[in-house]
């Protein structure tokens, strides 16, 4: 029988979490991020101001997509680019595949897209025929390894430099000789050359749709963003309709600050904005300039009110790292294009509560994501309330509902809630006192696997309180 | 005039760890506060609403209304109980007829290191507890409450006592009410990582403003059979120079 989503989540957490060569790579990962972070935040004279001001920015663009993706695309098309509305992710893979084969399309480069994952786009062109290269140096790793990215900004944290240099080994060149990251970078540097000029298509996503200028906004550090974008006959930007922002000047918070919850960079390396094909007397940049509006499930997410500010989201990362669940899973348990809390308050909306619901539960609901998000989604508030919705649609199981229609009738009832919490505490000590604890007559035995018994005094607090407290 | 304080003691404080609330009972009356205990409280309905048992968690949140409306300032001992009925109980109890009465309430509710510092505006409030101290800022008390700096306020005035800062005092702890059983590989490996973060201090004792994420770290520690033990807040607050010859190494 085949596993369900959250029966694979249980497994591979509890593989995970035991993972301590893991949650080494992890944790250094993170403590370098966490420094570089706060010291970002400094060099930005308000960072409070500045969370409002992108949270604002961006409730206007969610408020008024209509508006501001049709002025988007105006100014596209009015450039000689072409724009297609995707309504699922068929749609899109569909569309970039009839364009590859139409053009005769064998090689594709990629940067970094998270789009083009949660739309498994690769699978389709190779499918047909068409090699793709990621190029995006954690992109490529994972892409060598057969796996999804490990993390929505750094697809490859979870490897070190000497997994990577094995890696290399097997997959490029039997002669690489060292783990130093600058010898490593070059051997895939020397590689990724050739196929940026192979390719006769690039696909690239976007970090935002600037509306007034009409122009697409790529943020990146390694340039390959721009070899994609400039070097192949056609560009086609693959991008979800909420990343679209309502004037070029906005960009003078929302890069600054994408940057600095990313990776505590004031700014990335690169910053490009491309609004459509060459122009007459340019030298370079693509001959045709496609875009791909994927919806995939985002305009249900609109009509719902109180989760809408989900589609705030600019795909920082910082959620992820701050996580204490994700530091300790990590991002290819959750199974989601998406992982981290906010994937994990996403994807219940994008592909199911029935089968994603486990995502919103597996949180301690510590609220560190919420005071992360640069764009202050309330992630943890969110996670909560598809924990409502879940069951209100009745997707949770029948004998915990017992549970709680059985705890509420003694909560109102406060002799009988006393009376409970006597016989609970008892019959735990009777089961201690028979040395049962953790065996399987101990109700308690989940908890005690991992921790010593909790306390139980034979007496309660009220009752201590009655006897001698209250007379005080 | 004395402030008259009714006393909300979370449920799995009352059931399992009365020391917690019997010394938060000792401090508040030390400062001279007149406590009381309303009887027919229970539960503030955290654990339904938690699990998404909204229509479960609603009618406990009214029983507690109910019983504490006529409060002047209720205070407990959890930021966890308290961040639930100051940032829950609005949305919760939207509908409901005692939507007013809540909102009322919530205002004049506290955790009991705010209340101590925010309020009653006292942070010494003679201590003494010569011992090796750590400190695990508890989620809700931090971010929800945005209790950063209050807990400390009242640590740095006790006689005796060094505070040792550990790292990442700030990361959860794994407890997170039923998420500890449902993912319990998650919460234990959680749990781990904040005991191998208080085992780097040396500290004797580890303290927080939730007696939950004590009572979670308590059992990954004893698993351990780590030194440190855990301890409450107030359960620091309550020992005097009396108290410190007889009944330090006896407390949970």
């Amino acid at each position: 029988m085949s596993q369900t989503a959250a029966q694979r989540f249980l497994h591979d957490a509890a593989v995970k979490s035991a993972d301590l060569m893991h949650r080494e790579i992890i944790q250094r990962g993170m403590d370098s991020y966490d420094v570089a972070h706060l010291k970002g935040r400094a060099r930005i004279k308000d960072w409070e101001a500045a969370r409002e001001k992108c949270q604002a920015i961006k409730r206007e663009a969610i408020n008024h997509l209509d508006r501001y993706l049709l002025q988007f695309e105006e100014k596209v098309i009015a450039r000689g680019g072409h724009v297609f509305w995707a309504a699922n992710s068929e749609e899109a893979c569909t569309y970039v595949k009839n364009l590859a084969t139409r053009l005769g399309v064998r090689t594709v480069v990629k940067s970094k897209s998270m789009v083009t994952e949660e739309i498994q786009l690769s699978p389709v062109l190779e499918k047909a025929g068409i090699k793709v290269w990621e190029t995006d140096l954690g992109e490529f790793i994972v892409q060598l390894r057969e796996e999804p990215p490990y993390h929505i900004v750094t697809p490859a944290m979870h490897l070190n430099r000497g997994q990577i240099a094995k890696l290399f080994r097997e997959k490029l060149d039997p002669a690489i000789d060292s783990d130093d990251p600058a010898y490593l970078m070059a051997a895939a540097r020397r590689i990724l050359r050739q196929a940026f000029f192979a390719a006769e298509m690039g696909i690239s996503g976007a970090n935002f749709l600037v509306a007034d200028a009409g122009v697409i906004a790529i943020s990146t550090n390694e340039g390959n963003g721009r070899l994609c974008t400039s070097i192949p006959r056609i560009h086609v930007v693959v991008t979800g309709i909420e990343k679209v922002i309502p004037r070029l000047e906005d960009l003078a918070v929302l890069w600054p600050v994408l940057a600095t919850s990313g990776t505590g960079q004031g700014i990335t390396t690169y910053g490009t904005l491309i609004g459509g094909p060459r122009r007459p007397g340019e030298v370079d940049g693509a001959e045709e300039f496609h875009v791909v509006l994927v919806d995939n499930g985002r305009s249900q997410l609109l009509a719902d009110a109180e989760q809408r500010e989900v589609l705030h989201c600019i795909r920082c990362g910082a959620c992820l790292n701050i996580c204490p669940v994700f530091r300790h899973v990590g991002g290819h348990t959750y199974g989601t294009t998406y992982p981290g809390p906010i994937g994990s308050v996403l994807t219940p909306h994008l592909n199911g509560i029935q089968e994603f619901k486990h995502l919103s539960y597996a949180s301690s609901l510590c609220g560190a994501c919420t005071s992360v998000c640069p764009v202050k989604i309330d992630l943890a508030h969110h996670l909560l309330q598809n924990r409502r919705n879940a069951t209100e649609a009745g997707a949770t199981k029948s004998s915990e509902r017992l549970i709680f229609r059985a705890w509420r009738y003694a909560m109102l009832r406060p002799r009988m809630y006393a009376l409970g919490g006597w016989l609970v505490r008892k019959v735990l000590r009777i089961i201690y006192g028979l040395g049962l604890a953790g065996s399987i007559l101990d109700p308690m035995r989940v908890w005690n696997r991992y921790r010593s018994p909790v306390p139980l005094p034979s007496e309660s607090f009220r009752a201590r309180w009655r006897k001698d407290l209250a007379a005080n | 005039m004395k402030r008259k304080i009714s006393l909300f003691v979370p449920c799995f404080v009352d059931q399992l760890l009365p020391e917690v609330a019997v010394d938060t009972v000792k401090v508040l009356r030390r400062i001279g506060c007149a406590v009381e205990f309303p009887e027919d409280q229970t539960c503030c309905g955290q654990p339904a609403l938690n699990t998404g048992y909204w229509g479960d968690a609603r009618p406990c949140a009214e029983h507690f209304v109910r019983v504490f409306k006529n409060a002047d300032f209720v205070v407990c001992p959890s930021g966890s109980c308290v961040s639930v009925i100051r940032m829950f109980y609005p949305e919760l109890l939207a509908h409901s007829s005692l939507r007013e009465d809540a909102a009322a309430l919530a205002s004049r509710t506290f955790e009991f290191s705010e209340f101590l510092v925010k309020v009653a505006a006292v942070t010494q409030v003679g201590a003494t507890f010569p011992h090796t101290v750590t400190y695990h800022a508890s989620c809700h008390g931090l971010r929800e409450l945005k209790l950063r700096d209050e807990p400390l306020q009242l640590l740095r005035q006790v006689d005796g006592l060094k505070l040792i800062e550990m790292v990442r005092s700030e990361e959860c702890c794994g407890f997170g009410g039923t998420f500890a059983v449902k993912f319990a590989d998650i919460s234990a490996a959680m749990g781990t990582s904040k005991a191998e973060s208080v085992a780097a201090t040396g500290a004797e004792f580890v303290t927080a403003t939730d007696p939950s994420c004590l009572m979670h770290l308590q059992g990954i520690l004893g698993k351990r059979q780590a030194s440190t033990r855990t301890i409450y807040l107030a359960s620091i607050l309550a020992q005097d120079s009396l108290a410190q010859k007889s009944s330090a190494q006896e407390r949970p």
